[in-house]
């Protein structure tokens, strides 16, 4: 065991596929000798050869396109893209081409890649470094989508990720690459040495993928969750007192149903939080999933707090940032029913 | 708005929309395309640096004159075999076509794309590469697997999704996928395979590999962004790649002007990637044979990509579903300068004293009775409409590796469905 941040358990995972797997590649921009702007893929150059990790030209669309092809041809690539916000000129290679090969194809084809993109806000990203554009992927049949909430979680999942023959859309939180992020923004920032989610194994281990994570048992309300809102809103019933589960969703599609199911049905109670806009954002699935599943369980309507239907603005960040005042909010309110 | 007063003394901006020569009724007068004679195009070593392509960037690497005499550098001196086989390759594509398009005409089937007029681009590809590269192709490059011995009645079985389809009735007709024979699953979205296919030649070559790959598209499909990306890709990873524009003039109604033509050719795109960049003759089989060879030669030895503009025309409409006359003028397929690459292959024989008339006849007859005998084997399995030939539930397979929990959830409410439909899972729809 290791104490790592984030980034230092994504690195880890890479390391421990590369080594482990010699068609295991790792490619984008600026990933090679730099290490990445969040320094995710730091030493790795170094250690297995630029033929393996490596720099590429500033093209979305050609670093999936490129990526879709190495892994026709049997390689397992794990491109990354360096801000989710970037990631729409590989959209058309993402949904036309990533997540219909296999099933167009009959199999002959596949597409064993790993997309790796910081997302999410908080940090005062702005209109282009801050977008959670999970809703967008989830949408399209044949992709996977994760995200994790710790560093045990990342290196777990982002290792289970790149071992799985389907393309997965890995998306990694930033603001809580180097700590977790409790909301309160106007508080000094934490780090992971003090979590236990910042506890990482060295070697090879995996989290399956479509596996939801209870990190909080509680009989009140669920609060569905994933990345940055887990803490957030951890943080929230701890200081209100509130005796919620959390369920870390971890990976949306596939989708834990049971874990979620078997919640709801046990507190009567379901917040959803996530970051991305409300309208047609993943939220809206998982709330018409519960009210499908749990509708004679339920007593209260089924809240979502989630950014709103605006892009991600500057200098307002905090006011619509999901943070704990709406959290709380929420919560307050279907407690009342 | 501007100040219209302090900007009156400047003339008015005009916007420049491309127009093509002829419309329905006009008469045609190719004149203006320039044929250069077949020696004209000097023939490069393969190591002759991306920057010194501008000649034949913009000129047209011929071999056969149109009077059928093979000459000038590029010629490949084949054997008459191979070249018979090159011939029959064609002919074979377009015994296919003809058969494939009357199928659809009768209602056998819900779609189907000719190649008519550029089969040379196919087979004389197929014929340079090695059978293990491999190739990422558009749609209309059927010839690629009839050159490579694919069978006839799988490729029909995939136009009519029946029983024998193994895509499993999944993708529209002519959408194959054949990996055994190096011929990558064909997309619906234009250029995808661009950096699909730079991506196969950079693993080939992260992995000491030699084999090479090759790709298609349209001169249309240049104005996506996957074919700069991919341009990009492999100018700076030196992929050993092979692109091939083939410009037959037309995207579906638009002509080539909307694709950039009118102020440049399509090879002198490859000018300002670094990529060396030939013009050829599409209707050439030998100059497509010569320029592919040359092409794949560079890139097994390190070399790089090369971009080939193949100069051809697309004799018949885009696909089943779209009618030529109403854009274009009806004169403009026999007035093509360049004619018919199966014609232009024959009668090159035939001044060799290797092929006769008889002979050519009977080589047709033949092709037309094997494509219906397939065809008729193919039918067996079922055609379009008329039943269901995959059980309904397979729908769901393949999505992902392992069939998710939602999608198993999906399948079993679909049986369901189909159940209180009185419906059985191999049951009629």
């Amino acid at each position: 065991m290791a104490r790592m941040n984030m980034i230092q358990a994504i690195n880890s995972a890479m390391d421990v596929m590369m080594a482990r797997d010699p068609d295991v590649i790792v490619m984008g921009e600026d990933v090679g000798y730099f290490g990445g702007v969040f320094r995710a893929t730091a030493g790795l150059q170094a250690k297995y050869g630029k033929t393996r990790v490596f720099d590429t030209p500033i093209t979305e669309c050609g670093i999936i396109g490129v990526a879709v092809g190495m892994g026709a041809y049997g390689l397992r690539p794990v491109p990354e893209i360096q801000f989710a916000d970037y990631i729409y000129p590989a959209l058309d290679q993402l949904v036309s081409e990533a997540a219909r090969l296999r099933y167009r194809s009959a199999g002959e084809f596949t597409a064993p890649i790993t997309v790796r993109s910081p997302f999410g806000g908080g940090i005062f990203g702005g209109q282009t470094h801050s977008q959670s554009p999970e809703g967008i992927f989830t949408h399209v049949s044949g992709l996977k989508t994760v995200i994790p909430s710790t560093p045990y979680d990342a290196k777990g999942l982002l290792i289970a990720a790149i071992e799985d023959n389907d393309p997965t859309i890995f998306f990694e939180p930033k603001r809580i690459y180097n700590g977790p992020f409790d909301g309160h923004y106007d508080r000094p920032s934490k780090n992971w040495s003090a979590h236990p989610g910042g506890e990482v194994p060295e070697d090879y281990y995996r989290i399956d993928l479509g596996t939801a994570n209870v990190v909080r048992a509680g009989n009140d309300v669920t609060i569905l969750a994933y990345g940055t809102m887990v803490h957030v809103a951890m943080n929230t019933i701890e200081t209100l007192g509130i005796d919620a589960e959390i369920v870390d969703l971890r990976s949306l599609v596939p989708l834990d149903i049971e874990t979620i199911e078997a919640s709801v049905k046990k507190t009567g109670r379901c917040v959803i939080v996530h970051e991305a806009t409300r309208t047609g954002g993943f939220g809206a699935e998982l709330s018409a999933q519960v009210q499908e599943r749990c509708f004679h369980h339920l007593e209260a309507p089924i809240e979502r707090v989630t950014g709103f239907d605006t892009p991600y603005p500057h200098s307002l960040e905090w006011a619509y940032f999901p943070g704990p005042v709406r959290i709380g909010d929420a919560l307050k309110k279907v407690m009342k029913d | 708005m501007s100040d219209a007063s302090r900007r009156s003394n400047l003339p008015p901006l005009a916007l420049h929309v491309p127009e093509p020569k002829f419309r329905p009724g006009d008469a045609v007068d190719f004149a203006d395309v320039t044929v250069p004679p077949v020696d004209a195009a000097r023939r490069p070593d393969t190591s002759e640096r991306a920057d010194a392509f501008h000649d034949l960037a913009f000129g047209l690497v011929r071999v056969l004159d149109m009077d059928g005499t093979a000459g000038g550098q590029w010629n490949p001196r084949l054997s008459p075999d191979a070249m018979r086989r090159m011939l029959r390759n064609m002919a074979l594509t377009r015994a296919f076509d003809e058969r494939m398009f009357r199928a659809q005409r009768q209602g056998k089937t819900s779609f189907y794309m000719k190649s008519l007029g550029e089969e040379a681009v196919s087979i004389g590809a197929a014929a340079a590469l090695a059978d293990d590269d491999m190739c990422f192709p558009s749609y209309r490059q059927q010839g690629i697997l009839l050159s490579r011995g694919c069978n006839l009645v799988d490729m029909m079985n995939q136009i009519y999704s029946n029983r024998g389809d193994k895509l499993m009735g999944r993708q529209l007709p002519i959408m194959y996928s054949e990996k055994d024979f190096g011929f990558f699953s064909i997309s619906g979205n234009l250029t995808t395979q661009y950096p699909q296919a730079v991506g196969w030649a950079m693993a080939s070559a992260a992995k000491g590999d030699t084999r090479i790959a090759a790709t298609w598209c349209g001169e249309g499909s240049t104005a996506e962004g996957d074919f700069h990306s991919a341009c990009t890709f492999a100018s700076v990873y030196r992929a050993p790649v092979i692109f091939n524009v083939v410009n037959n003039q037309w995207a579906i109604s638009s002509f080539s002007g909307f694709a950039g033509a009118e102020a440049t050719t399509f090879a002198a795109r490859a000018v300002g990637y670094g990529i060396a960049g030939l013009r050829i003759d599409g209707n050439d089989a030998l100059a497509v044979y010569a320029a592919t060879k040359w092409a794949a030669e560079r890139a097994r030895t390190n070399q790089g990509p090369t971009l080939i503009e193949h100069f051809t025309y697309r004799a018949e409409g885009h696909s089943t579903s779209d009618d030529p006359t109403q854009y274009r003028s009806a004169g403009e397929p026999n007035a093509w300068p360049l004619g018919d690459p199966i014609v232009r292959l024959r009668d090159h024989l035939i001044g060799l004293g290797e092929w006769d008339e008889a002979r050519h006849a009977a080589m047709d007859k033949e092709l037309s009775d094997q494509v219906k005998a397939a065809q008729k084997e193919a039918e067996k399995n079922g055609i379009l409409g008329h039943g269901m030939h995959q059980p309904f539930d397979t729908m769901f397979e393949g999505v992902f590796e392992e069939m998710p929990p939602h999608l198993r959830e999906q399948q079993a409410q679909m049986r369901a469905e189909r159940a209180s439909a009185g419906v059985t899972v191999g049951g009629n729809l």
